[in-house]
């Protein structure tokens, strides 16, 4: 089959898959840069670390021409996903929640971000009462912060909430051990 | 049997108070997160990663079966209740599920769903069992190509021939070989992929890639679509005691639901869709009312379905268990559970593991029992589950996702990664590609290289290794024709029904 085919309802490109399909080549294009950068030891010339990225980009490079050519056929996003009008303000709100919370966690700590984040998502989502959606987050983001670090032992960003709760909580495991 | 005797020794294991406990926990938390629409299995064990480091290998499993098995029970409440299916496992208990609840026999849809799970998951545990030192015997004989070649078979399976397109399913495949490839090579040591950081030279955790994708792309698609089509909760009527004549038209589906599922799931293409997809479709046919399909609901429609889903959800931890394989996305941050102990699941686990294996084996079982009592006599309380708005369920989706990636080296570089990830989740939820190749890729893909380069060391360099070797060369010929059949069958059918008459026109 060919594109121009004459007799087909001119297929109409479509840009958001191509430009999917041509940032796939791209992704592809990095990957050929980044194998090239792999130092190949004579030793292991047979099968080193390399055959399989070149594997790998190769495959990426076919199936990149192969979306690209879908999208100039006319795409193949669902209809469905078509129809539905992207919310781009509650996206971008909640896109701002997100680096409000990587920009902040490490001057606040965990907890402090983290109730950011919240706030913003919900409002982001169309929650008015943004008190009560602090509160939550507040409850929330101590659970989460103590039910990791002190149960599983993972090490989280400690700010200023969270270094006078554990001063309190040592404290009084210390009195109770008496 | 020494079978029944591994079995009793691996009750032994899983009996004891602590591990109950776990277990109790896992099928409570499974069934919540399966309820939750937005949460998945994959991503509550990715995000129980860390645990690994503070607990014996048995109570992390015994953990994460239970989370796998509970959101299974819990999806089919959501998916009835609500017609939001939460995994494309319940797409089709949602069909006649969510139309029975409608008119007002909610209760016997969920009653039919729980008691159909727990006998199809007893029988697909009990599979698993009796199937896993089977396949043992016969891996053993595998060497570095055919385990090789074994991988490529499902990477074809689970990424070109399951869902809508094999080209999109093979790009997410390849998304995750990258992702995969990141850090340092561990046979050379050479690192790749870095772009000259120190950052990327541990590589990208599977934590950071399955939260990026499930929890923040999810999120991120939930609130683009704000204003498209809210759903709304049926409340829940009709007793959940079944009556003798909906208990007569259930037991059959169970169990030919539970042999449709089982083998699917155990071969190496996993996925649950096709087994219940199929399921529905042979209830259809056989129900004596066909009247009900697509209009009331027919209970045979939810009874079938989500038993062949549980029995394919016990399936695919045979070759887990015993090859390695992960053939859904759930099995492969298992897998990696497995890594983070050091343990390598193939044909020796079964010996070397003993406790472990039978003690998981086991702890199905059990898991099974309690679940049927979660969500059948406790189902009020999941319901209740379903009225968290929106907005805050999603807002604290994201900080759990903080947590569990922040927490494993608290860098931002590490939320950073997460987000693109998020970025591209979100892309392929609205473009149609498959989430879960991503990460089988990631997980499976530095093991394929590992035993490709085994190979090739091996013969000396020789690429002939993977076809002159009957079994891999029999494996790879089944990945070609699972790659291109479909595409030749439908060519050949093109061609023999428009042919004729493209005749007049070319002469």
């Amino acid at each position: 089959m060919s594109t121009s085919d004459p007799q087909a309802a001119a297929p109409r490109l479509a840009m958001p898959e191509l430009l999917i399909g041509v940032g796939l080549l791209a992704c592809a294009g990095a990957v050929a840069w980044q194998t090239l950068a792999i130092p190949v030891s004579p030793l292991y010339s047979k099968v080193g670390p390399t055959v399989f990225p070149y594997i790998t980009m190769t495959g990426m490079i076919v199936l990149s021409l192969l979306l690209i050519l879908a999208a100039l056929r006319g795409g193949w996003q669902p209809e469905e996903e078509k129809e539905t009008p992207t919310d781009w303000k509650a996206m971008g709100i909640v896109v701002i929640g997100l680096v409000a919370n990587l920009v902040l966690i490490q001057p606040l700590g965990f907890t402090a971000a983290s109730v950011i984040m919240f706030v913003l998502v919900c409002y982001g989502f169309g929650s008015k009462r943004t008190l009560r959606d602090a509160v939550l987050g507040l409850i929330l983001a101590l659970a989460a912060y103590f039910g990791f670090a002190r149960a599983l032992g993972v090490n989280i960003g400690a700010g200023f909430i969270e270094n006078q709760l554990n001063t309190v909580i040592d404290a009084f495991i210390t009195v109770l051990r008496g | 049997m020494e079978t029944l005797g591994h079995l009793a020794h691996g009750f032994s294991v899983a009996f004891t108070p602590v591990n109950l406990l776990w277990c109790l926990l896992g099928t409570t938390l499974g069934t919540a997160i399966g309820v939750l629409p937005g949460l998945g299995p994959a991503l509550t064990i990715a995000l129980l990663l860390p645990i690994t480091y503070q607990v014996a290998p048995e109570a992390s499993f015994i953990l994460f079966a239970g989370i796998y098995y509970g959101a299974m029970y819990g999806g089919s409440t959501t998916s009835i209740l609500l017609n939001t299916p939460g995994e494309s496992a319940t797409i089709v208990t949602a069909l006649e599920g969510n139309r029975m609840a409608r008119s007002g026999r909610g209760g016997a849809a969920l009653a039919t769903s729980a008691i159909g799970s727990f006998v199809a998951g007893t029988i697909g545990t009990m599979g698993v069992a009796f199937l896993a030192p089977v396949v043992v015997k016969f891996a053993l004989a595998f060497g570095p190509a055919e385990y090789f070649s074994l991988m490529v078979l499902a990477f074809i399976t689970v990424s070109a021939v399951l869902g809508s397109s094999s080209v999109r399913g093979l790009t997410s495949l390849f998304a995750g070989f990258v992702i995969g490839m990141i850090g340092v090579d561990l046979q050379t040591g050479q690192p790749r992929f870095t772009f000259g950081t120190n950052e990327l030279l541990d590589g990208v955790d599977v934590i950071i890639a399955a939260v990026g994708l499930f929890a923040v792309g999810e999120t991120l698609y939930m609130a683009s679509r704000r204003y498209a089509g809210k759903d709304e909760i049926v409340p829940l009527k009709g007793s959940l005691y079944m009556t003798a004549a909906e208990w007569g038209r259930s037991w059959k589906p169970w169990l030919r639901g539970a042999a449709i599922g089982f083998p699917i799931g155990a071969m190496p293409a996993g996925g649950a869709e096709i087994p219940t997809f199929l399921s529905y479709a042979i209830e259809k046919k056989l129900s004596k009312h066909k009247e009900e399909f697509g209009t009331v609901g027919a209970i045979e429609g939810v009874a079938g379905p989500e038993a062949a889903n549980n029995a394919s959800a016990a399936g695919v931890l045979v070759p887990m268990l015993t090859l390695g394989l992960p053939t859904s996305a759930t099995a492969a941050i298992m897998l990696s559970a497995f890594q983070s102990y050091g343990i390598n699941p193939g044909p020796l686990l079964l010996t070397t593991q003993g406790d472990l294996v039978w003690g998981l084996i086991a702890s199905l079982f059990i898991a099974n029992v309690i679940l049927v009592i979660l969500n059948l006599p406790l189902i009020g309380l999941w319901v209740r589950l379903l009225k968290i708005p929106a907005p805050q369920l999603y807002a604290g989706i994201l900080v759990f996702a903080t947590v569990g990636t922040y927490g494993i080296s608290q860098s931002p570089i590490d939320l950073v990664i997460l987000y693109l990830l998020g970025a591209a989740g979100f892309l392929m939820r609205r473009f149609d590609f498959p989430t879960a190749p991503v990460i089988i890729g990631m997980i499976l893909g530095p093991l394929a290289e590992t035993q490709f380069r085994r190979a090739m060391t091996i013969s000396n360099g020789d690429w002939s290794v993977f076809y002159t070797h009957k079994l891999s060369l029999t494996l790879l010929t089944l990945a070609f024709i699972g790659l291109a059949g479909p595409h030749i069958w439908a060519f050949i059918e093109h061609r023999r029904r428009r042919g004729p008459e493209h005749v007049p026109g070319d002469a």
